[in-house]
């Protein structure tokens, strides 16, 4: 492409010579676009197409075979929902050129390689399948392929290695034998047999102490929410009962069968896996999302149940399809409706499904939230009349069973169903949640309608949302946003500090210096003042409110005047807030203005936070204190926590990306030198400059510490009050001889599983200071297990 | 093991779009240049009663904002029906025109476009009267948008 933009502006004379020397660039184009695009919507037959592009390839072999290898190879790691058409054109391919049928399993077999070294486990998952495939296509012979199963399982018996290292190895084999069970099957049943039966032994004894935690409902009905293993493995003993009957892949090189099978098979090379190393990292385990069964969908096809393996195939495809293409919403909606055998399946409960359980991934979904809202949105929109049934069917479904779902996949669905409401005029049948308004407010049936109440009110305003629910709905309804001035009128005046937030407030208005308010705000008194403290300097929470509140209240009309505000007075901020007290202080004053508006409570701790006015350990003090405790179930409340989190983990890797960067310059500054020609004015300027990068090396060194030691603190506090927390309510439950189990409890434990998992990364690092300091043996098991659940994700 | 299949995977909603700013203080190339690392986007077909408040709320979800500016009309300093979105990241932009150009915010189908930068005085509409060239010469009446464009009013 570049090479043509240079020619646009150089002299047209050239031109002739130009097409020439373009020509190779233009036909490996031709090449990936033909071979990326076949199996797409056509006017020919795939079988015509493959055919076609089977003769264009062997024709082209002589002078393009490592582009042609390199595509083949890309798209068996890149394109697995079309398995079977590259394997039919490989196959195809092999009958015509026995050699280059050699040279690509070959170059599978390399990739395979790379791949497991890289961590690319999804790929190398889809490399296995391939050539599993290519069995079916007479590429490979079938003794090899078991052959490598072998191997494959043989890890099961390694020792002291991670249990997801050896889940992989069998998820590999299990995964593949939809494709290539019935071949492998007829061809080794003695040694299928015995492998299924080391994988039988092997889940047998696999600890499955992770589930828990990874379950987005807890109930058993009306779907068990299956670890991915466990789940698979049922399919394909199922299979296996049904004779590796499988009718829903598509397989086009069953129509090739008579020249396939007169082509010579190549065997794979023996393939040891690689050994384990520590920085390996496999893929977490899984717990398989399912809300609908075959009753669910009323009229048309039947849906595949649990265990079979048409499920499974279906699901794994619709998933492949998302990730290929989830950035581009309308042809990833176009893809998904127009899954091949559609009409053989209720596809839309199938794709709603698969959405939702992308959705509610814990610990986290594959791709970004808001991705899915607009997702379904497009698929409402290609389906008019039959999507947002479902879309519908699904949402009522899921509030029917709000009480056994996990508190971080609630949030997820209050905040879609939020924002996909805002797109059809929020429209929705309140009445049917009627029932909600009978059960106590910290349930979790009114608490969600609540919430979703809330966030709709943030997408549009109070009145709308009035409006939009039934007048039984009123409790529900949030409050109006308004702000909570203590000094507003004279009514407040035998307030202490009333006259100060008066003149305060002129001051403001007649944008008085920094030092005349300083000045002014010397009138307030100390509730707090210590005896020797004669200036007035430590800490006075009366000072603080009446100049926030004050300042806020003038502020009040946006978010801009309020940041503006922040920014103007800084100064002042800094100084009333210099302790650990003043800094909570600030943020139960924020609080208490506008405890109406959780949003611009969420932008101001934002604001306060970035410019330093409070550090991430006030904010969460903050939250788990006595001041907050009513609020601690809120939605907004955790919003804040974790985007604090966020930022602190943000601020760290901003600064451990400074140094990285500062260390090359270096690096590469030393090198020049080794490399230059020594003058000697040079070596004393790069001293000079050596000098400086080395100083600016270690303040950034000292600097990676601190923000370390802050941000470890940081999670240290929050698991400490975690911790205090709930066994506080766990011994006051068993002392009084009460259920432990009450919606309050449900939340905050779910809340400490929250920070394990949307954390998880930077825990990592911490988890001996936790082991040996926090969760240890003496700790209530109901808390530990919570601990140890996240250990056995391992990852 | 490299190859990228760019015949495939397109990433259309990211690309930069025809528009140029004509105002701009600095050649096309460089204009493309700043588009194309850009962390701000353009947000137009707003509502005139549109508030921060509610682009924050949308616009965060691709992401932490770092600012919002209401585009505001020159003569009467009020909201005229556009906004400039700030982005920490390219990323939580990128995702801001994949996810959220082309949804409804306040009943409206809104538009995103990647955006130079905000400068002093690009907040203010560019129509003779004040408010967004679009509602300088358009027939349609537009509740949200102050009734009928200037055209049709102007007698």
């Amino acid at each position: 492409m570049s090479r043509r933009r240079h020619s646009d502006g150089d002299d047209g004379g050239q031109s002739h010579k130009r097409r020439r020397t373009s020509e190779p660039v233009e036909i490996e184009d031709r090449l990936e676009s033909l071979i990326c695009r076949v199996g797409e919507k056509s006017t020919s037959s795939l079988e015509s197409n493959l055919e076609g592009l089977a003769g264009v390839l062997e024709a082209d072999l002589p002078n393009y075979k490592n582009k042609i290898l390199r595509i083949l190879c890309a798209v068996a790691r890149l394109l697995p929902e079309k398995l079977t058409v590259y394997t039919t054109l490989v196959g195809l391919l092999n009958a015509r050129n026995y050699n280059f049928g050699g040279e690509f399993v070959e170059a599978m077999i390399r990739q395979l390689k790379e791949t497991l070294k890289a961590n690319l486990y999804t790929e190398a998952l889809y490399l296995v399948r391939f050539l599993c495939d290519l069995v079916n296509c007479h590429v490979i012979a079938a003794p090899s392929m078991v052959a490598m199963f072998e191997n494959f399982v043989s890890v099961t018996q390694e020792e002291d290695v991670p249990q997801v290292r050896s889940d992989w190895f069998v998820y590999a084999v299990l995964s593949s034998l939809p494709w290539v069970g019935k071949e492998l099957d007829e061809k080794k049943d003695v040694e299928m047999d015995r492998l299924l039966n080391q994988i039988d032994g092997y889940l047998k004894r696999r600890l499955k102490t992770h589930v828990p935690m990874l379950q987005v409902w807890t109930a058993e009905k009306p779907h068990p929410q299956e670890e991915y293993l466990d789940c698979l493995y049922a399919q394909i003993q199922k299979l296996k009962k049904d004779r590796w009957q499988e009718r829903h892949i598509l397989r086009p090189y069953i129509a090739f069968d008579s020249v396939l099978c007169e082509a010579l098979q190549h065997n794979l090379p023996p393939f040891t896996p690689p050994a384990h190393m520590p920085d390996c990292q496999y893929p977490m385990p899984r717990v398989i999302f399912r809300m609908f069964d075959y009753t669910d969908a009323p009229e048309g096809p039947v849906m595949p149940g649990s265990h079979s393996v048409e499920r499974f195939v279906i699901e794994d495809n619709l998933h492949n399809i998302i990730k290929s293409h989830w950035k581009e919403r309308k042809s990833c909606a176009a893809q998904l409706l127009s899954y091949p055998g559609k009409n053989k399946i209720p596809l839309n409960y199938h794709i709603v499904e698969v959405i939702f359980g992308e959705l509610f991934q814990l610990p986290c979904p594959p791709h970004i939230d808001v991705m899915y809202t607009t997702l379904l949105i497009e698929l409402c929109k290609l389906q008019p009349g039959s999507l947002p049934q479902v879309l519908a069917q699904a949402t009522e479904m899921m509030y029917v069973r709000l009480d056994t779902m996990n508190t971080i996949c609630i949030d997820r669905l209050l905040n879609w169903f939020s924002h996909h409401l805002s797109n059809f005029q929020f429209r929705w049948s309140w009445d049917d949640w009627v029932d909600c308004l009978a059960l106590d407010a910290d349930k979790p049936k009114p608490k969600f309608v609540k919430e979703v109440l809330e966030k709709c009110m943030r997408l549009s305003y109070h009145q709308r949302i009035v409006d939009i629910v039934p007048p039984t709905f009123s409790g529900l309804v949030p409050a109006d946003p308004i702000f909570f001035y203590k000094y507003q009128d004279e009514a407040n005046s035998a307030l202490p500090g009333y006259a100060v937030a008066i003149a305060v407030g002129n001051a403001i208005k007649n944008r008085a210096s920094n030092e005349e308010i300083l000045t002014v705000l010397k009138e307030v008194p100390n509730p707090n003042q210590e005896d020797d403290d004669d200036e007035g300097e430590g800490f006075n929470p009366l000072k603080i409110e009446v100049f926030l509140q004050t300042l806020l209240h003038l502020a009040a009309k946006s978010f801009s005047h309020s940041f503006s505000a922040l920014a103007k007075f800084h100064e002042i901020l800094k100084a009333l807030t210099d302790c650990d007290e003043g800094k909570l202080h600030i943020l139960r004053v924020v609080y208490e203005v506008w405890k109406n508006h959780p949003q611009m409570v969420s932008v101001l701790v934002d604001k306060l936070i970035r410019t330093q006015i409070v550090d991430c350990a006030a904010v969460a003090n903050w939250l788990f204190s006595p001041s907050m405790a009513h609020e601690f179930t809120r939605f907004y409340v955790w919003e804040i926590l974790h985007s604090t989190i966020r930022k602190m983990n943000k601020h760290v890797q901003k600064i451990q990306k400074e140094l990285e960067e500062a260390k090359d310059k270096l690096e590469r500054q030393q090198h020049k030198k080794k490399d230059s020609g020594d003058e000697e004015d040079m070596e004393k300027n790069s001293e000079d400059e050596d000098g400086q990068l080395e100083e600016q090396i270690e303040r950034l060194q000292e600097k990676v510490e601190s923000a370390q030691s802050e941000q470890k603190n940081l999670f240290l506090v929050i698991f400490q009050r975690f911790i205090m927390m709930l066994t506080e309510h766990l011994v006051r439950c068993e002392t009084g001889s009460v259920d432990f189990s009450t919606p309050w409890y449900k939340n905050c434990i779910e809340r400490l599983q929250q920070i394990f998992l949307m954390h998880h990364v930077t825990i990592q690092q911490y988890m001996g200071t936790l082991e040996n300091l926090l969760f240890t043996a003496e700790l209530d098991h109901h808390i530990l297990a919570v601990y140890q659940q996240f250990c056995a994700l391992q990852l | 093991m490299s190859i990228k299949l760019n015949a495939l995977f397109s990433d259309s909603y990211v690309d930069v779009s025809q528009y140029r700013d004509q105002h701009f203080k600095g050649n096309r190339y460089e204009q493309e240049k700043l588009l194309k690392q850009a962390n701000t986007l353009y947000v137009g077909n707003l509502s005139f009663y549109t508030t921060e408040e509610q682009v924050y709320e949308l616009f965060s979800k691709s992401g932490d904002v770092k600012r919002i500016i209401i585009g505001l009309d020159k003569v009467k300093k009020t909201a005229c029906g556009f906004c400039f979105v700030e982005y920490y990241t390219r990323t939580d932009a990128e995702n801001a025109m994949r996810f959220v150009n082309g949804t409804r915010l306040d009943d409206r189908i809104i538009r995103t476009d990647w955006d130079a930068g905000f400068k002093e005085g690009r907040q203010y509409g560019r129509g003779k009267s004040g408010g967004q060239v679009r509602d300088e010469y358009r027939q349609d009446y537009d509740p949200a948008r102050g009734g009928y464009g200037k055209v049709v009013s102007r007698p």
